[in-house]
């Protein structure tokens, strides 16, 4: 195995909160950068990552062939049409589950880790042993939620899970924060999520529609260089986990119209 | 407390529901962390208050015993309002 290559599990515990997303836009974003970067498709049974990706149809073997020696890994992987330094490794056939084992998925990470710089692994919904699977392959995680007391509640059981096993470090995505919501305290704010969950930050998401635009393209907001404030976020996501300081943004300071100042004062703390 | 939920108050309106959505995780959570069935939790809560009612009189209605989270660490807080203390304990 490559000494340097980061190996990170990206997970979420509930399904739907943009593992997938937070998967294709962090591959893109750190392809960009210049570093190897390979996704791995973890969630075999609901396999989506070729999708967003816009791959779909590039598919020709995938890790399920690899493991059974049927093709070799550089047959198996699909590189990125467009960002040369990204390449995916594609979900086999959902029988898979019936045999796959941590030894298997731990295998095929430390093939991916020879040849790349990041491995970032698109965990399963659920704590299951889909999730047991994809996280006995990890040296650290992302933790990605939403703030939505269901979202934050399965986060929790994840980094409970994840606090057993040797994963370090363990950082938080926050993911679809409106600003308006939590300065009229209808949303959870960014410290009400980070108090509970206790992990450090490593960015947040904002709301956006563009990522339903570019999911129905399959060009993640990175991709197309998008200003939108989500494309944002990703990258900033991306600058950070390679040691860049980049400022959090402050969702207090997003809106600038008279109506959110308002908002923002009523939200001002009195005792 | 901020001054939406002091206008809140006046107006007799609900407090704002990300308090609410807050207090109601830090609750669950409490319980999910420490893996305690109610029925364990209220067992519990009564071995103590009767070990306490030993040394102390205390008000068996008002006491509580909670689990409460911070920093993904779990306490058990007990909360006795004491009545008065017994000249002699109470000793089998």
């Amino acid at each position: 195995m490559a000494p340097n290559t980061r190996i990170i599990l990206i997970c979420s515990g509930k399904g739907g909160v943009g593992k997938t997303t937070l998967t294709a836009n962090l591959g893109i974003a750190l392809a960009q950068q210049g570093v190897k970067t390979a996704v791995l498709d973890a969630d075999f049974g609901l396999r989506n990552l070729d999708l967003l990706l816009g791959l779909e149809n590039r598919i020709v073997y995938t890790a399920q062939e690899v493991l059974e020696e049927t093709c070799r890994l550089d047959q198996a992987l699909v590189k990125h049409k467009r960002e040369s330094n990204l390449a995916l490794l594609p979900a086999g056939n959902p029988r898979m589950l019936d045999w796959l084992k941590p030894d298997d998925m731990q295998r095929i990470v430390s093939m991916l880790a020879e040849k790349f710089d990041y491995v970032l692994i698109d965990c399963p919904a659920g704590v299951e042993d889909g999730f047991k699977n994809a996280a006995s392959a990890a040296q650290e995680a992302i933790v990605i939620t939403t703030p939505e007391i269901s979202a934050v509640r399965d986060a929790d059981r994840v980094i409970g899970l994840l606090n057993t096993k040797s994963i370090k470090p363990i950082q938080l995505v926050l993911n679809r924060v409106r600003p308006k919501m939590i300065a009229s305290q209808e949303m959870l704010s960014v410290n009400d999520v980070t108090d509970i969950l206790a992990l450090p930050l490593l960015g947040l998401v904002l709301e956006d529609e563009q990522v339903i635009v570019s999911t129905n393209r399959g060009e993640p907001l990175t991709l197309t260089g998008s200003k939108s404030p989500a494309a944002r976020c990703y990258g900033n996501v991306a600058r950070r986990l390679q040691g860049e300081d980049i400022p959090l943004i402050d969702p207090s300071k997003e809106g600038q119209s008279l109506r959110d100042k308002f908002r923002r004062l009523m939200a001002t703390k009195i005792f | 407390m901020t001054l939406r939920d002091i206008l809140n108050k006046l107006i007799g309106r609900q407090q704002s529901s990300a308090n609410t959505a807050k207090e109601r995780l830090q609750l669950v959570l409490a319980h999910d962390r420490s893996d305690l069935s109610p029925e364990l939790l209220d067992q519990m809560r009564r071995e103590i208050l009767n070990v306490v009612a030993k040394y102390v009189e205390i008000d068996m209605d008002e006491g509580a015993v909670s689990l409460e989270t911070e920093d993904r660490m779990t306490a058990l807080v007990a909360n006795l309002p004491i009545k008065r203390t017994l000249k002699t304990p109470i000793t089998e």
